[in-house]
């Protein structure tokens, strides 16, 4: 007696040795686990070089002392890039969040299936995948050329590119809250937009606070926006509408292809600075979602 | 969904018309940026684009002023293609293993991790693969090349090898597109019904024959969407591939030479650059738009298409 099993092209003998095609399973299912294991290599292997070469420069005074003055220089720290990645991060969640948030509300509570709607949910996705140094680019175009490199132009440049994201994952927050409660709301004679502002938003704002740190940790490690927006500065500047400033990720980029040691020394330690920067976002947006799942 | 409310007032509220008004105007931003990012760029690339040579030649030279894009064309998609080779198969095996394989408990943690890579900054992955990459792995691409120098045809794809190439490019770009191809893998291979893959184990499939049988031909669609958001993410990397890459102008078919690609040639050549070169820069800019943008459209559209048939409306 023989049985198959067909589905779409493939047919498989059931019929077959039974030991084969155990061992074949095991064998197929051993591989998708080295997958895994494969894909972690490279990611301790980074990790552990980072905290390695990072952690023999990490100290205070690193964390907090102007750029070296030459790449030769074996003093000097980073603290003018981190300031600069935490004030042009910061003028971009200021403009993108609400402008994300807003454009989610529009797709999720107003489009409906219009076909603006459509167009503009499609064409968010499309944005996510739009190379961040045509950001770069399409920002020194349109606004260094007239107003020189500062910090406001890198955070436009990020601001372009957090902006999809935060679309993205926002909308599915909201869709996320039940129609009920806004039901419930219209019934006691509420506003569409009074619904919006306090019922659904209030509903869904751990899940669009996680989304727009994940972003905002995406942008933070960020290097093609800056490098032609953001300028190369040595020393501390707060102001984000004049004067060059600079990044951690400019640093890195800087130092990473620089043949002097101790440069490349304080490139690892920018290096251990931003990725614990950019983890300590996610987690956060982590630990924030997680109270959010638990609390439905 | 629109939500129909009966105004019971009767009277015209200004700050909900506004309000309104104010999140539809958010949503038009983002056509709004992408016909300007368009506009912008394609007027400054003007003259490089009809320049006659742009699309034609392969030479790139600053002071002759002949900006021929085909080498970077060339080295964007041989850089992306590699990457795709090696992230492909792992991102799928990833996915299949969360989903069909893995105990409940260990999903979550393996989920994590993965995207513990996306968390770190490209960047870094770049300085890691310049510093402690490319010279380790010569001695790998010296004994490939070894091997197959007596084969016709992986000869020439595995030559003289450089530490700082393609290859080398393909594999960190390989790392950091791994984390979304797999989990829009994950989103879609999870989408598979329950009563198909039950059925399928219930008539005596092992569990990589119910994969093969069910799981992978039920997902493959919405597969090659997320490989092809892959290649985009891949194509359109700057920073990594600049520092990687080895910074050369040629066509070879050897994987293991130094190329150029399209973002890190914007990168490291923008600087210094005037004139008409500026204009060549921006109108490499404008083809990796234009390329990302077409890969993107094509491979949302086949995503999205294969989420809506999981829901069943269509």
């Amino acid at each position: 007696m023989t049985s198959t099993m067909t589905t779409g092209n493939s047919t498989i003998d059931l019929g077959a040795t039974g030991g084969w095609r155990s061992i074949k399973s095991r064998l197929m299912i051993g591989l998708l686990g080295t997958a895994f294991v494969i894909v972690m290599i490279p990611l301790v292997l980074v990790l552990a070089t980072v905290i390695m070469r990072g952690g023999k420069v990490m100290s205070w005074s690193f964390l907090t002392s102007d750029i070296a003055a030459s790449e030769r220089r074996t003093s000097g720290g980073i603290g003018p890039a981190i300031v600069g990645t935490l004030l042009t991060t910061g003028i971009a969640t200021a403009i993108a969040a609400p402008l994300g948030v807003l454009g989610a509300i529009y797709l999720a509570e107003y489009a409906g299936t219009s076909l603006l709607g459509r167009v503009v949910r499609f064409m968010s996705s499309v944005m996510t995948g739009v190379p961040s140094i045509v950001m770069g680019l399409f920002v020194y175009l349109l606004f260094t050329l007239r107003f020189k490199q500062n910090a406001f132009g890198g955070a436009l440049a990020l601001a372009c590119l957090m902006l999809p994201i935060i679309i993205r994952s926002t909308e599915e927050m909201l869709r996320l809250v039940p129609t009920t409660l806004r039901e419930a709301s219209y019934g006691l004679g509420t506003s569409k937009a009074r619904t919006i502002i306090s019922i659904v938003l209030p509903a869904a704002l751990p899940g669009v606070v996680s989304g727009v740190l994940l972003a905002v940790a995406r942008a933070a490690g960020e290097t093609a926006p800056l490098l032609f927006t953001i300028g190369a500065a040595k020393g501390l500047n707060l102001q984000p509408f004049s004067g060059a400033n600079t990044a951690l990720s400019a640093q890195i980029f800087g130092n990473a292809s620089s043949p002097v040691e101790a440069a490349q020394a304080r490139g690892w330690g920018a290096a251990l600075t931003l990725v614990a920067l950019a983890f300590s976002f996610t987690i956060f947006a982590r630990l924030v979602s997680a109270r959010f799942s638990s609390q439905r | 969904m629109a939500h129909p409310v009966l105004d019971l007032t009767g009277r015209r509220n200004r700050g909900e018309a506004a309000f309104g008004g104010l999140a539809r105007f958010a949503g038009i931003l983002v056509l709004i940026v992408l016909s300007l990012i368009a506009l912008v760029m394609t007027t400054r690339a003007w003259p490089a684009l009809t320049s006659g040579n742009f699309f034609t030649t392969k030479r790139w030279s600053v002071p002759d002023e002949v900006f021929g894009s085909l080498a970077f064309v060339f080295g964007t998609i041989v850089s992306a293609t590699v990457a795709i080779c090696l992230a492909v198969p792992i991102s799928i095996g990833i996915a299949l293993f969360v989903t069909q394989v893995s105990p409940g408990w260990l999903k979550k943690p393996i989920v994590y991790s993965v995207d513990l890579l996306a968390t770190v900054p490209s960047v870094v992955f770049g300085f890691w693969g310049i510093s402690v990459l490319a010279p380790k792995i010569m001695g790998f691409y010296e004994s490939v090349h070894d091997l197959t120098s007596g084969i016709p045809g992986l000869r020439s794809l595995f030559g003289q090898p450089n530490g700082r190439s393609m290859f080398t490019a393909g594999i960190i770009l390989a790392i950091m597109i791994t984390p979304i191809v797999s989990s829009l893998s994950r989103e879609v291979i999870s989408t598979c019904p329950q009563g198909d893959r039950e059925g399928a184990l219930a008539l005596g499939a092992t569990r990589w024959e119910m994969i093969r049988a069910v799981v992978i031909p039920h997902s493959s669609g919405g597969l090659v969407g997320a490989v092809m958001l892959g290649l985009g993410r891949a194509m359109g990397e700057t920073i990594a591939a600049t520092l990687v890459i080895g910074s050369s102008a040629q066509i070879t078919a050897n994987l293991f030479g130094a190329g150029n690609s399209m973002p890190a040639v914007i990168a490291s050549e923008w600087g210094e650059a005037l004139g008409q070169h500026r204009s060549a820069l921006t109108a490499l800019a404008v083809t990796l738009f234009a390329l990302t943008i077409i890969v993107n459209v094509l491979a949302t559209s086949i995503v999205s298409r294969s989420r809506r048939r999981a829901q069943g409306t269509i």
